[in-house]
């Protein structure tokens, strides 16, 4: 067991698959040399070397798509897009090409892609590298999607990811980079598509996602306090997605709270609400609350950048609202 | 085009080979020449984007290939994809929407592709093959499998972000890949020269890329096998990228929609005159080809065609429980549980 920061899990994950299987190879800007801009792949170029890990120039176009052609013809890449805002300058690739391949070719290609990005807001970098994207992926059909919150879920996910033999979106929340987690030896493996329940509770349903979760579970201890028993449902995968976890624990609970990073509107959190509603209409005693950030561009000052990111308070505000 | 090499001083393949060059364009030819029928009967649904006047590009480069090379081409792509090998009656019966088809009925024209003859794939946005094409390239180079990637592309191509983006990738990791810009002239329907800053659209750009300038008459079948053999050696070799301007012209418009208007009636009129079958044709002739081998030739691709068409369309359509198949590696689509 050893105490990691998520940063050190993004390394301690990629080597653990590069390690095991050959076919994987690791592509990005300023990944090989420099240890990535957040230094999240520090010690990779040492460890194997300037074939397998491999800085590109600027060109998110080229990373992405070349990380598509390698998959076609036997790799498994793992591209980095420095920053998830990037997804827009290189779209075309992952939701024209990507996405589609499979698909279109009726299964002829096999596309196992991991494609990793730092990705939120709070550190105060402005509109353009700020922005939670996870929705723009999840709306796309052909690619999956995951967003681990702990240094161990980062492993566990990423390992996940490049086992799969669909392309996959490991979302990093950038904020979370420092934040700590104890990490047991050995390999780690997760599941893709599996939600987890960080604080079990029975009043209220709490779906949360990536940096939103230390903020949710501080909200549900203020909760506690007045006694308030909140479940904090870690959604941790939108495709796919763990609906059956999700209505379970509204069975239980027959109150729903989403709590999303991403602006207002097609917020993964209104697909869950839309779910909830149609499948478990029934065992809902209040109304499906949704805490987002506004429908807006994140500001960069910190007391603008604090008032659109839910807060801790609007969390709680919010799950006393669900409650009626 | 006097800047361009020609067949003249060149070292040719020998007439056996020439010979397949010629069939591999006259299939395409008449395969193209079908499917525009078919369309125009209400058979085949969408669009369609010819390319009957540009075969020896596809066939001039086909003939040089290993069975594992790779090649990408664009939404303009019947020809490619044949001569790689798929079976004409799979391609027909995708153009048809049949269950037969090379992708069950979900590509359609602008997505023919066929993996196991190393097709990987028609690209309909413009340029995004490009990268793709430098990456299998870069799988290919890291497995050491020695192969070869070749991707073809329009004009209008060279002035999108993933052309400058991939030959720079490609040159800086020297990956076995060979770009082919198909120049028709005509980007859509605009005339690529008034479009484009330089006079070559790609050779012109190849200088920054650190690469040769390589400037072909592309409707000279020779010339295309002859550069094809040359950059697909010089791929193989580990030396790196090559990009060629093969210079062509499309006999139709872009499009099902388009009837090429825009064009002027000496042009069309200069460039059927060049076209690149019949014009092989009598240079066979002239090297000691026989007149009945090149009947045969001709009476054997129209014969494949018709066995195509008619296989094709008896096919079945696509069982509607095929929708939801084949998203995800697991053959499904599901997206919850």
């Amino acid at each position: 067991m050893a105490e990691l920061t998520y940063r050190e899990a993004v390394a301690r994950g990629i080597a653990q698959e590069m390690e095991r299987d050959p076919s994987v190879f690791f592509i990005g800007e300023d990944v090989a040399a420099a240890g990535g801009v957040f230094k999240t792949t520090e010690g990779l170029l040492d460890r194997f070397g300037p074939d397998r890990v491999r800085d590109t120039p600027i060109s998110e176009q080229a990373i992405i798509g070349a990380a598509m052609g390698a998959a076609m013809n036997g790799l498994r890449p793992i591209a980095e897009l420095m920053f998830s805002d990037f997804f827009a300058v290189c779209w075309d690739m992952v939701a024209n090409q990507i996405a589609k391949a499979r698909y279109m070719t009726n299964g002829q290609v096999a596309l196992p892609i991991v494609i990793r990005t730092a990705n939120g807001g709070g550190a105060r970098f402005g509109a353009q590298h700020s922005q939670s994207v996870e929705t723009w992926m999840m709306a796309i059909p052909g690619l999956k999607v995951v967003v681990p919150s702990t240094p161990l879920d980062m492993i566990g996910l990423l390992a996940a990811a490049v086992r799969d033999p669909d392309p996959v979106v490991v979302v990093e929340p950038k904020v979370l980079y420092a934040s700590k987690g104890d990490v047991p030896d050995g390999e780690i493996v997760d599941e893709l598509g599996v939600a987890r329940a960080v604080r079990e509770g029975g009043d209220v349903t709490i779906c949360v996602l990536g940096a939103m979760v230390p903020k949710a579970l501080e909200a549900a201890g203020r909760l506690a306090d007045d006694g308030i028993d909140a479940e904090v449902l870690d959604v941790r995968s939108l495709v796919p997605l763990d609906v059956r976890a999700i209505a379970d624990s509204v069975e239980r609970t027959g109150h729903l709270v989403t709590v999303e990073e991403n602006p207002r509107l097609c917020g993964w959190g209104a697909e869950i609400a839309s779910i909830v509603a149609d499948e478990k209409f029934y065992a809902l005693d209040g109304p499906i609350v949704r805490v987002t950030t506004p429908h807006l561009p994140l500001p960069s000052a910190d007391v603008l950048e604090d008032a659109a990111i839910p807060s801790v308070d609007r969390i709680v505000e919010g799950t006393r609202r669900s409650l009626g | 085009m006097s800047d361009t090499d020609t067949a003249e001083g060149t070292e040719v393949a020998d007439l056996e080979a020439r010979l397949s060059i010629y069939r591999m364009m006259q299939e395409g030819r008449l395969f193209e020449e079908r499917a525009r029928d078919l369309f125009l009967q209400g058979l085949v649904k969408g669009t369609s984007h010819l390319g009957i006047g540009q075969e020896a590009i596809a066939a001039g480069f086909a003939a040089a290939l290993e069975p594992d090379d790779l090649v990408f081409c664009t939404y303009r792509g019947h020809v490619h994809t044949l001569l790689r090998g798929a079976p004409m009656a799979a391609l027909m019966a995708e153009l048809l929407g049949r269950a037969t088809g090379i992708c069950g009925g979900k590509g359609g024209s602008m997505h023919l592709t066929d993996v196991s003859h190393g097709a990987m794939g028609s690209y309909a946005i413009v340029g995004a093959h490009m990268p793709i094409a430098a990456g299998a390239a870069w799988a290919a180079k890291a497995r050491g499998t020695d192969q070869v990637a070749v991707c073809f592309f329009g004009d209008g191509t060279t002035n999108i972000g993933t052309f400058h983006e991939a030959l720079n990738l490609a040159a800086v990791w020297a990956l076995p890949v060979v770009f082919v810009c198909e120049n028709n002239l005509y980007m859509e329907y605009t005339a690529i020269g008034d479009v484009t800053a330089v006079e070559h659209p790609a050779a012109d750009r190849a200088s920054a890329y650190g690469l040769e300038p390589i400037l072909i008459d592309g409707n000279d079948a020779d010339v295309v096998h002859t550069t094809a053999v040359r950059t697909v050696a010089r791929a193989r070799s580990g030396d790196g990228p090559s990009l060629v301007e093969a210079v062509t012209y499309r006999h139709g418009g872009h499009s099902r929609a388009d009837p090429g208007k825009y064009r002027p009636d000496e042009e069309v009129a200069e460039w059927l005159r060049r076209d690149p079958i019949p014009s092989y044709r009598e240079r066979l002739l002239a090297a000691g080809a026989d007149e009945g081998t090149l009947d045969a030739i001709d009476r054997d691709a129209l014969a494949a065609v018709d066995r195509a068409t008619e296989e094709a369309r008896e096919a079945p359509f696509p069982d509607p429980d095929t929708l939801e198949t084949e998203l995800w590696a697991d053959g499904g689509s599901a997206w919850r549980n």
